[in-house]
């Protein structure tokens, strides 16, 4: 019996001891973020005083700061594991991609709001100045703008004829044939190519007026001066093509994909009613595949809505900014007259819009796919 | 049965036909601008001109382009300030996405694992908002975030370094990474950690010694995904570097000459800049495939 009472004590006492121990751990841990985020701020704080000209400091990049932040990052981790036990184990493993992505998109996203406010330009020797209202007013009167805003309408409806040829070829790829390995291959490989190698070898040489093999079969197809850049459309629908060619396979590749995990029974089944190829199309493989597809177009809507590397080194946007589109604009209102504030405050209204139009497309298509199914 | 046999016979082989001449057709357009840009690396002058594209054929194949980069055989062991270049913007492409595709899959995965296994509470924040925080950023478009690059990269002293170009790499890429890797995880049955677990494994033991293993095919593809975008990156680039950090799609874009351009010379250059993508595009096809299809089909 006695025995009992002390190995319960002992029981108890080893409790408290592990008690006291979490909780010098935890005050620990309270401690170590206390003094990190101290030493951010005071790190920060300098900086700023330094930029604004009141301590000089003698250091000429914001790199404390960085570092700072790192320091606090891990600091940040530790202390959860200290504070939290297990729980904070489990932290760690998200805490970095989260602290990395909040520290190279929230910070510059907002970053960015303050310099579209301003009239920063970097070959402008009087300064940044406040200019939130003047950028607004040259936005709304700019029609080199609202013309690449109105381009990127044609760009993402072009998405459409890429999923409908996509779609065929996908078709193609999941009949009964021999080498698939082969074509599965060559069709993928327009997507290993960088838009810039694109630009440069079918943009301007293949497509090259003159002497390029696309004029020459333009040519004896009976077009008798091929100018792929001459017109509005022809400019565009040149640079739809070479974007096309680099996304199809993109897209084949998921619906594919989609393809092979359709059940084989029900299009067996079809076939035994005595459907045509068509109608079964029509009736199953199309209505089956929705889900796929969906996903698929507003993916590529998404990626399409950041064209620019080809535009900006086949046309540069020409002729007559027929051909150019938001991001390639930007790109060369930053590059050409270095105006920093005025192409941020741009940037920053497209990002608005794109937000508000894939949300719209979101919330469309999952409203549909609920009628549909 | 009002076809007779034969006729059955006829269409099923027109059929046929038909399917196998649209692949081939698909397949030459596919390849023909790669067969275009491998071949004019070949031509001299009035190859070009004259629109010739059957070597020795039409015209007889010379080492012209190659040369000019200093990587022909009768240049390759001569000293050459253009091959330094081509190499120096190479190595550049080489550490930028390949760093930057190492860093997001080691993230990545770890953030993943953590989406697909434990229940998360930041403040109001979820699981599913956390998932959609890191999947929103596929929205962003690279103009958004190039300008207030640019100048806090400049207050970093991180405009035109390595680094500087790694770390946004690795920020374009995380998305599509943590999408694949969740994909990965979710299709890991629970009860293999739960024994170790059990055995006196501890979280990050369990997951090091019996998840990665099994996890490590979905983290190959989403790294050779990754290297894929990255290698062929042209906007960050092309406003975050100038000299030093240079890649290659910005060294080619950038060979235009006051005479022209030197086709074979662009042609040779756009060729080895594809090349290491064209080939792994032949031989780890089935990597893609398995990166891109990953959480899109369900």
């Amino acid at each position: 019996m006695p025995n009992e009472i002390a190995s319960r004590a002992a029981a108890a006492a080893r409790h408290r001891a592990a008690d006291s121990n979490a909780a010098r751990r935890a005050t620990a841990g309270r401690r170590l973020i206390r003094a990190a985020s101290l030493l951010l701020g005071v790190v920060v704080l300098l900086q700023v005083l330094h930029a604004a000209g009141v301590v000089p400091l003698g250091i000429d990049t914001w790199l404390p700061t960085l570092f700072a932040y790192i320091v606090w990052a891990v600091a940040l981790g530790v202390s959860q594991v200290l504070i939290r036990g297990e729980q904070g184990k489990r932290a760690l493993f998200l805490l970095p991609a989260l602290l990395f992505t909040i520290a190279m998109v929230i910070f510059p996203t907002f970053f960015g709001l303050g310099i579209a406010a301003t009239d920063w330009n970097l070959s402008s020797l009087t300064g940044v100045h406040f200019n939130l209202f003047g950028n607004i007013a040259t936005l709304a009167q700019d029609a080199f703008f609202w013309n690449a805003l109105g381009n990127m309408g044609y760009y993402v409806l072009s998405v459409l004829v890429q999923y409908a040829i996509a779609f065929s070829l996908a078709l193609l790829l999941n009949a009964d044939i021999r080498g698939r390995k082969f074509f599965r291959v060559a069709f993928l490989l327009p997507f290993m190519l960088s838009p810039v190698a694109i630009s440069w070898m079918v943009g301007k040489s293949i497509l090259e007026a003159r002497f390029g093999p696309a004029a020459t079969l333009a040519r004896m197809l009976g077009w008798s001066s091929p100018a792929f850049y001459g017109t509005a459309w022809a400019a565009r629908t040149s640079i739809m093509v070479m974007d096309a060619w680099n996304w199809i396979p993109f897209i084949i590749i998921l619906l594919l994909a989609g393809l092979q995990a359709l059940p084989g029974e029900v299009l067996e089944s079809a076939k035994v009613d005595g459907a045509n190829p068509w109608q079964s199309f029509w009736k199953i493989t199309f209505p089956l595949m929705l889900p796929v597809s969906v996903t698929a177009v507003i993916l590529r809507i998404i990626f399409e809505l950041k064209l620019a590397d080809i535009v900006i080194n086949v046309t540069a946007g020409g002729p007559g900014g027929a051909t150019d589109t938001v991001s390639s604009f930007i790109y060369r209102e930053y590059r050409d007259r270095s105006s920093v504030g005025y192409g941020t405050m741009l940037a920053e209204f497209y990002l608005i819009l794109i937000i508000i139009f894939v949300s719209v497309l979101l919330a469309l298509a999952s409203r549909w796919m609920r009628r549909v199914t | 049965m009002r076809h007779s046999h034969g006729e059955r016979m006829a269409r099923r082989f027109a059929g046929r036909t038909l399917i196998y001449a649209a692949l081939s057709l698909w397949a030459f357009i596919a390849l023909f601008p790669i067969y275009w840009t491998v071949s004019t690396s070949f031509k001299v002058a009035r190859d070009v001109t004259g629109s010739h594209i059957i070597p020795w054929v039409d015209f007889s194949p010379r080492w012209l382009g190659f040369r000019s980069l200093g990587l022909s055989p009768e240049t390759i062991f001569q000293v050459s300030t253009v091959r330094a270049e081509f190499l120096l913007r190479f190595t550049n492409s080489v550490i930028a996405s390949g760093g930057a595709a190492l860093i997001a899959v080691v993230i990545g995965s770890l953030a993943a694992y953590g989406l697909s296994r434990f229940q998360y509470k930041f403040g109001p924040w979820r699981n599913k908002d956390i998932s959609f925080f890191f999947l929103s950023q596929l929205i962003l478009p690279p103009v958004v975030l190039a300008l207030p690059f640019l100048i806090l990269y400049k207050e970093l002293a991180l405009l035109d370094t390595k680094i500087g170009l790694v770390l946004i790499y690795t920020l374009m890429v995380l998305p599509i990474v943590i999408w694949i890797m969740r994909d990965q995880f979710n299709g890991i049955p629970v009860e293999l950690e739960q024994a170790a677990y059990v055995d006196g494994a501890t979280t990050w033991g369990a997951f090091l010694r019996i998840v990665v293993p099994i996890a490590l095919p979905g983290a190959a593809a989403a790294f050779i995904l990754a290297v894929v975008l990255c290698w062929n990156e042209y906007f960050f680039a092309a406003l975050l570097t100038s000299t030093d950090a240079k890649t290659l799609p910005v060294m080619v874009a950038s060979q235009t000459g006051s005479q022209g351009i030197d086709w074979w010379t662009m042609a040779a250059l756009s060729t080895a800049a594809i090349a290491p993508l064209v080939l792994i595009g032949i031989f780890l096809e089935r990597w893609i495939v398995k990166g891109l299809t990953a959480g899109a089909i369900k």
